[in-house]
């Protein structure tokens, strides 16, 4: 079955999020009142064809580890459709 | 020595790195594809040149530091291998792990293009053996990510160990927050891994090889390199 994975990327909690920044100063320069923080991150969606839900979550998981994240800066989180 | 130049689709400064190193020292040069699985046999060392390898898609860096040809590369490295990384190169060795830390956005999210001092704070290195510590030299920048960070232990590390090669620095050699061009962790601009033999850096020295194009400075980077490469015989 192929299933729809969803692969979401933010910066890990210490690492200077500039575009973050940015548009938060953006939002706050509008008017945005309520705003307190903004984070930039990715949002990455693979589809796959495997045997489980399962197994479509660590076929992502190898894709973040081989080449969609770098863990030095980043951390993400796996959503499979239908799981 | 020979001298290897890795081509990635999108690479830019390829060409100016082979005239810069046949210019400044007259030794083999050769341009290798990205999708070659091994160097020539007889590669001394390898640059990762400049540009925005695969559109920076992604991360800048990433995807070429997957490129076939970088397990050759990975391997000649860890043989001790000379090889050196220019500003899209830095990121590609950085994303291949042969060297700590990323490179993130400018912290202006400008792209900056322009001369730039940096102040030599290791000449025991094989990349900068012919400068003086302390010297300040002048190689220009052009990147939109060159924010260079990593986990303050590691940073800790890296400075304890001499790690840091080149600093961005003003005229005199002063390092404040106003001569860093990007945001860099502790105005840092080139670094070296634990062995000595990878160096990766933000600056370009191949625009700075000849006069006409604004400075000379570089050419004692080349020069260094074939003098630590003919003492050593790395």
């Amino acid at each position: 079955m192929t299933y729809r994975v969803s692969i979401f990327i933010e910066l890990q909690e210490g690492v200077l999020d500039i575009q973050g920044k940015a548009v938060e100063r953006s939002l706050a320069g509008m008017g945005h009142d309520a705003l307190r923080s903004v984070k930039v991150g990715k949002y990455i969606q693979v589809w796959v064809e495997t045997g489980s839900a399962e197994d479509a979550r660590k076929e992502a998981e190898r894709m973040c580890d081989d080449l969609l994240v770098n863990s030095v800066i980043e951390q993400f989180r796996i959503e499979v459709e239908g799981e | 020595m020979n001298t290897a130049v890795i081509v990635f689709p999108g690479s830019n400064c390829d060409q100016d790195v082979m005239h810069a190193v046949a210019g400044s020292l007259g030794t083999k040069v050769r341009a290798v594809w990205h999708k070659e699985t091994t160097l020539p046999e007889d590669t001394d060392f390898v640059i990762l040149p400049g540009g925005f390898s695969f559109g920076d898609y992604l991360r800048c860096g990433a995807m070429a530091a997957r490129s076939p040809i970088m397990k050759a590369v990975a391997e000649h490295g860890r043989r001790g291998g000379l090889l050196l990384g220019i500003c899209n190169g830095f990121q590609i060795l950085t994303e291949s792990r042969l060297l700590p830390g990323a490179l993130l956005p400018n912290r202006t999210l400008n792209f900056v293009c322009r001369p730039c001092f940096l102040r030599v704070e290791s000449v025991s290195t094989p990349f900068s053996s012919l400068f003086s510590k302390g010297q300040v030299v002048q190689f220009p920048i052009a990147h939109g990510d060159g924010l260079y960070t990593l986990p303050e232990e590691e940073l800790k590390a890296l400075e304890d160990r001499g790690g840091v090669v080149f600093r961005y620095s003003d005229s005199d050699g002063l390092t404040g927050d106003d001569a860093n061009p990007n945001g860099s962790a502790n105005n840092i601009a080139g670094i070296v891994n634990e062995r000595g033999n990878i160096l990766g850096l933000m600056p370009h020295p191949e625009r700075a090889s000849e006069a006409l194009t604004g400075g000379e400075d570089g050419r004692v980077f080349w020069q260094s390199i074939l003098e630590s490469f003919t003492k050593g015989g790395r």
